[in-house]
């Protein structure tokens, strides 16, 4: 079942690839304003750049949260999810990896490439990957708690933002955190860990919340 | 068998009391119809007994258990097609068919899908994409679903609509032989609909 949701979304990604485009480059151009807005200056490129990439990274993710949820509440999708007898919390794991693997791979994919733009070093690439490759599934997941909380109201993209945003802030600052710490020399380990201790305690509590989230959105 | 029974359900949607004090038993093979004019709470009260809303007051049973604490297993035991037919635009009809009744917990194989959907009367429109069919086709799409669902209880919410005479046959059919083996169904429906040899309950809403 779980496979069944997650080879449906990638499926349907598939067939609209427009949606996954949009995210793509979203982030591709956010990330490369900076270098033509500032100017070659490297020294100050190569400090900015690891925030820079996940603060684009971040707006990029939350641009498509909107989509997780919504279509499949439209047409009556989501419905029928409530109304399995497999759990709940086990299909929205399976959405939230979907999304991921449609809007946070090719971010991760592409952040090594945005990255020569700034100037950085091939460790200090090789950091902001991880740190993305840990990072973005906790998007995902977090993600999936707002696009349920505003499911069906009006001017929901905005609130979904007001909602997510600050819960992304610690992963903002561990993720950008690790690549400053390895630059300076001090080993990006530390960051890395908390990173994967984020990963871990959303992959347990997010999809509950989000199962409950939906049950209340719905009723 | 298993009986599915309502008491005292009272529903409140913003500050108006649409419906209270509804009671009724269903039992093997029984119909129940509920009508009522527009507004009146036919949809409300059939998402209460599906378990998407929670009634104001009162309680639903299945078989003397309430649905809230059974959970997945009431789900596994019950089909509910609502007036949006969880008919993705993107997919095609087969995939759909096969995509919903792996969320009802049925793996159905292609062939079995394809049998389903030719009952219906989508031959040979099996891997159209959902949306280039018709209003009425894609309606037999998600009636393919009751096909393939094996469950007891079916709550159809306005089965009929946009379906011409043949279909409505098929349905009608459909329903027959579902009552005939022990099924159970509750159901809207503005249309006049002849059940043979079933006993149908009718409970209005005003």
């Amino acid at each position: 079942m779980f496979f069944w949701i997650i080879r449906r979304d990638l499926l349907l990604a598939a067939r609209r690839r427009s949606d996954v485009l949009t995210t793509l480059f979203f982030f591709i151009i956010v990330v490369s304003l900076f270098p033509l807005g500032v100017g070659p200056e490297m020294n100050m490129l190569r400090v900015m750049a690891p925030g820079v990439v996940w603060v684009a990274a971040l707006l990029a993710s939350m641009l498509s949260l909107g989509r997780m949820f919504s279509s499949d509440y439209l047409d009556g999708t989501l419905e029928q999810m409530l109304l399995s007898p497999q759990s709940l919390p086990l299909l929205v794991l399976g959405k939230a990896l979907a999304h991921w693997l449609v809007t946070g791979v090719p971010l991760v994919l592409m952040a090594p490439v945005l990255g020569i733009q700034y100037d950085l070093t091939n460790d200090a690439l090789l950091v902001l990957t991880a740190s993305l490759l840990l990072g973005t599934p906790v998007l995902s997941l977090i993600g999936a708690i707002g696009a349920a909380l505003t499911l069906g109201l009006r001017g929901g993209g905005v609130l979904v933002s007001l909602l997510v945003l600050p819960l992304y802030i610690p992963v903002l600052i561990f993720g950008a955190g690790a690549v400053e710490a390895s630059t300076a020399g001090l080993g990006a380990g530390a960051h890395m860990s908390l990173l994967g201790a984020f990963l871990l305690a959303s992959l347990v509590l997010a999809p509950w919340t989000t199962a409950v989230s939906l049950r209340i959105s719905l009723e | 068998m298993p009986t599915l029974q309502g008491i005292d359900l009272t529903c409140i949607r913003g500050d108006r009391k649409l419906f209270s004090g509804v009671n009724f038993l269903l039992e093997s093979g029984g119909l129940m119809q509920v009508q009522g004019p527009n507004g009146s709470g036919k949809t409300s009260l059939l998402r209460m007994l599906c378990g998407l809303a929670s009634p104001a007051e009162g309680e639903i049973r299945w078989d003397g258990t309430q649905i809230r604490s059974l959970g997945g297993d009431y789900f596994g035991a019950m089909t509910y097609l609502g007036h949006l037919g969880g008919v993705k635009d993107d997919l095609t009809a087969i995939e759909n068919l096969r995509i919903s009744s792996a969320l009802g917990g049925v793996d159905l194989d292609e062939r079995k899908a394809h049998a389903a959907l030719q009952h219906m009367g989508l031959g040979g429109r099996e891997l159209l994409p959902a949306k280039v069919l018709s209003q009425g086709q894609r309606r037999r799409v998600t009636l393919a679903r009751l096909l393939a669902c094996g469950t007891v209880l079916w709550i159809l919410d306005e089965p009929l609509t946009a379906l011409d005479t043949s279909a409505v046959k098929l349905v009608q059919g459909l329903i027959e032989r579902h009552l005939e083996h022990g099924g159970m169904i509750v159901m809207t429906t503005h249309q006049e609909i002849e059940i043979a040899g079933a006993a149908i309950q009718r409970l209005q809403l005003t």
